[in-house]
C-alpha cells in the first residue's frame, strides 16, 4: 500500500490527466467550430464548398491520428516553422491541440451531418418559402435542430477524443496520461497492474459521466414533431 | 400588361364575380407560359399556361401525380423549371441569389405537412420571416404576429411549440406565418389532406375569409364546398397538362374531358 501511494507522490498523476483534459478541451472547441463550418458547406448551394469539406472529410476521418500528430510536429513545427511559442512544452500543447482539432472536426461534420438527416425536407423548403437565405434557413432552423438530433453521436465523438488525446505523446506532448504512465511503468515494473489499474480508472471516470449525460441529453433534447 | 388570353385560349376565361362580392381587377399577378419540367424521364409539366389575375382565387384539381403540386411549387421556384416564363407581378422569377429571396417572401406558401419549426415557438415562427428578411423590429413583428395568430384562433397557443398543437392548429398557424410576410398571392398544396376530418372545417374556414378580403389564392384541393363557394375559376390537371378550366359550377355540373368525369366521379363517390 506504501508503495502504491508513493507512486502518487513520485509522479503528478492528477496532473497528467488535467494535461489530458486541456486537450480535450481545446480540441473539443476548436473541432467544434470546423465541424459546424464543413458540414454548412456539405450542404450549401456553391458545389465547389461543397467538394472541399467531403475531401476535407474523407482525408482526415481515413487518417491515421497518430500520422496528423508526427506531422504536426515534424511537418508543421519542424519543416514549414509554425510556432505556438517559444516555450517547447506550450508550443508542442498547441500542436498537439490543432492536430486532435483537425482529426475530430471531420468526425463532428460527419455526426451533424446524421442530425441534419434527421431534419425532414420540409423544414428547409419553408424556410425558402418564406425567402429565408442559406445562411438564415441554417442558422435559425436547421442546425438547431440538427444538433439536437446529433447529441448521441456527438458524444461518441468527444469520447473518442478524449480517448484520442493521449496520441498527444506522438506529438512530443510528455506530461499527458500514457507518456507518464509508460514513464512510471519503466520505473516501476513490478508494480505494472496497479499501474494500469489506475489509469485505466481515470479514464473510465472521466468517460462514464459522459455516456450518461449524452444518452440524457438525447432524449432530453429530443426534437418533437 | 400583356394580355396572353389570345395566345393561350385555356386560360382566356374572365374572371367571374364571387358570392361574396369580391372581385378581381383583372391585373395578371401570376403568369405561367409555356411551362414544362422534367424530372429525369417523367414529363410532369406540360407546356403549362396559366393566368391569375389580382383577387382572383384558384383551385386546382386533378388526379394524384398529375403535377399539381410541382407546378405550385415551380412559382416560388422550390422547383426550377425546364422551359417557359414564369412571371409574378409582371417580373420574372429570378434564378437565385437576393432577387429570387426578394421575390419568393411575395409568393406565400402553404404545404400539406404544415412544415412548422419545429425548434421555434408558434409566436417564433411567424415573427421569423417578417424579423429577418423585411428587418421589421421585434416589437412590431411580435404584435403583428399576435393579430395574425388571433385572427386565426390560436392566439393562446402562441407560446407553445407546434407538436403541442393539433393539425388544423398548426395548419392555422401555417397560414398566419404566411400571412406576415404581406405576400401578394398565397399558395395552398392540400392544405386539409394530413388532417383529421373534424379540422378540416377550421382551416377551410380560415380560407374563406382570406378569399372574402380580396387575397389571391392558389389552392390545390379536392375540398369541392371550397371550390364552390370561393373559387373564381378552376383548373383540372392530368398527366402533367392542363385539361380544363372553368367556372366552378360549370366544371362539377358539365366536365368536357373523359379524364374529368372519371376524376369527378371518384370524388364525389365516396
Ligand atoms: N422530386 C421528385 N423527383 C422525381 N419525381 C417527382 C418528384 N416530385 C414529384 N415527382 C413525380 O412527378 C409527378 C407529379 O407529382 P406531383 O406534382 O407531386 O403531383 P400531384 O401533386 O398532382 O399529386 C409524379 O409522378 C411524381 O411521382
Ligand atoms: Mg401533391
Amino acid at each position: 500500500m506504501e508503495a502504491f501511494l508513493d507512486l502518487f507522490r513520485e509522479y503528478d498523476i492528477p496532473g497528467a490527466f488535467w494535461v489530458n483534459i486541456q486537450l480535450t478541451f481545446w480540441g473539443a472547441v476548436i473541432s467544434l467550430l470546423l465541424g459546424v463550418i464543413l458540414v454548412m458547406m456539405r450542404i450549401c448551394p456553391v458545389s465547389s464548398l461543397r467538394g472541399f469539406a467531403t475531401a476535407y472529410v474523407e482525408f482526415f476521418k481515413n487518417m491515421p491520428l497518430t500520422i496528423i500528430m508526427v506531422f504536426m510536429v515534424l511537418g508543421m513545427f519542424g519543416q514549414l516553422k509554425l510556432s505556438f511559442s517559444d516555450d517547447f512544452d506550450i508550443n508542442f500543447f498547441w500542436l498537439a491541440v490543432t492536430g486532435l482539432a483537425l482529426y475530430t472536426a471531420s468526425f463532428v461534420c460527419e455526426s451533424l451531418r446524421s442530425g441534419i438527416n434527421t431534419v425532414p425536407m420540409g423544414q428547409a423548403e419553408a424556410c425558402r418559402a418564406l425567402g429565408l437565405s442559406f445562411w438564415q434557413s441554417a442558422s435559425q432552423v436547421i442546425l438547431p435542430q440538427a444538433f439536437r438530433g446529433s447529441v448521441a453521436p456527438m458524444g461518441n465523438t468527444l469520447i473518442a477524443l478524449i480517448k484520442n488525446s493521449t496520441v498527444a505523446a506522438a506529438a512530443s506532448v510528455t506530461t499527458e496520461t500514457s507518456s507518464v504512465m509508460s514513464d512510471m511503468i519503466e520505473f516501476h515494473a513490478s508494480q505494472i497492474l496497479q499501474i494500469f489499474f489506475i489509469f485505466a480508472l481515470g479514464y473510465v471516470i472521466l468517460i462514464i459521466p459522459i455516456g450518461l449525460l449524452t444518452t440524457y441529453l438525447s432524449n432530453r433534447l429530443a426534437v418533437r414533431r | 400588361m400583356t394580355n396572353t388570353a389570345t395566345t393561350t385560349p385555356v386560360q382566356d376565361s374572365p374572371a367571374s364575380t364571387r358570392p361574396d362580392g369580391a372581385e378581381s381587377d383583372g391585373r395578371p399577378l401570376v403568369e405561367l407560359r409555356h411551362v414544362d419540367k422534367h424530372f429525369g424521364d417523367l414529363h410532369v409539366l406540360k407546356d403549362i399556361n396559366l393566368t391569375v389575375s389580382k383577387g382572383e382565387v384558384l383551385v386546382v384539381l386533378g388526379p394524384s401525380g398529375s403535377g399539381k403540386s410541382t407546378m405550385c411549387r415551380t412559382i416560388n421556384r422550390l422547383e426550377t423549371i425546364d422551359s417557359g416564363t414564369i412571371l409574378i407581378d409582371g417580373t420574372p422569377l429570378p434564378q437565385e441569389g437576393r432577387e429570387l429571396t426578394r421575390l419568393r417572401a411575395e409568393v406565400g406558401m402553404v404545404f400539406q405537412q404544415f412544415n412548422l419549426f419545429a425548434n421555434k415557438t408558434i409566436i417564433d415562427n411567424v415573427m421569423l420571416a417578417p424579423v429577418k428578411v423585411r428587418h421589421v423590429s421585434k416589437q412590431d413583428a411580435h404584435d403583428e404576429a399576435m393579430e395574425l395568430l388571433a385572427r386565426v384562433g390560436v392566439d393562446s397557443q402562441a407560446e407553445k411549440y407546434p407538436a403541442q398543437l393539433s393539425g388544423g392548429q398548426q395548419q392555422r398557424v401555417a397560414i398566419a406565418r404566411a400571412l406576415a410576410m404581406h405576400p401578394k398571392v398565397m399558395l395552398f398544396d392540400e392544405p386539409t389532406s394530413a388532417l383529421d376530418p373534424e379540422m378540416v372545417n377550421e382551416v377551410l374556414d380560415v380560407m374563406l375569409e382570406l378569399a372574402g378580403e380580396g387575397m389571391t389564392m392558389i389552392c390545390v384541393t379536392h375540398e369541392m364546398g371550397f371550390a364552390r363557394k370561393a373559387a373564381d375559376r378552376v383548373v383540372f390537371m392530368a398527366d402533367g397538362k392542363i385539361l380544363e378550366t372553368g367556372a366552378p359550377d360549370d366544371f362539377f355540373e358539365h366536365p368536357r374531358t373523359e379524364r374529368a368525369k372519371d376524376f369527378l366521379s371518384k370524388i364525389i363517390d365516396h
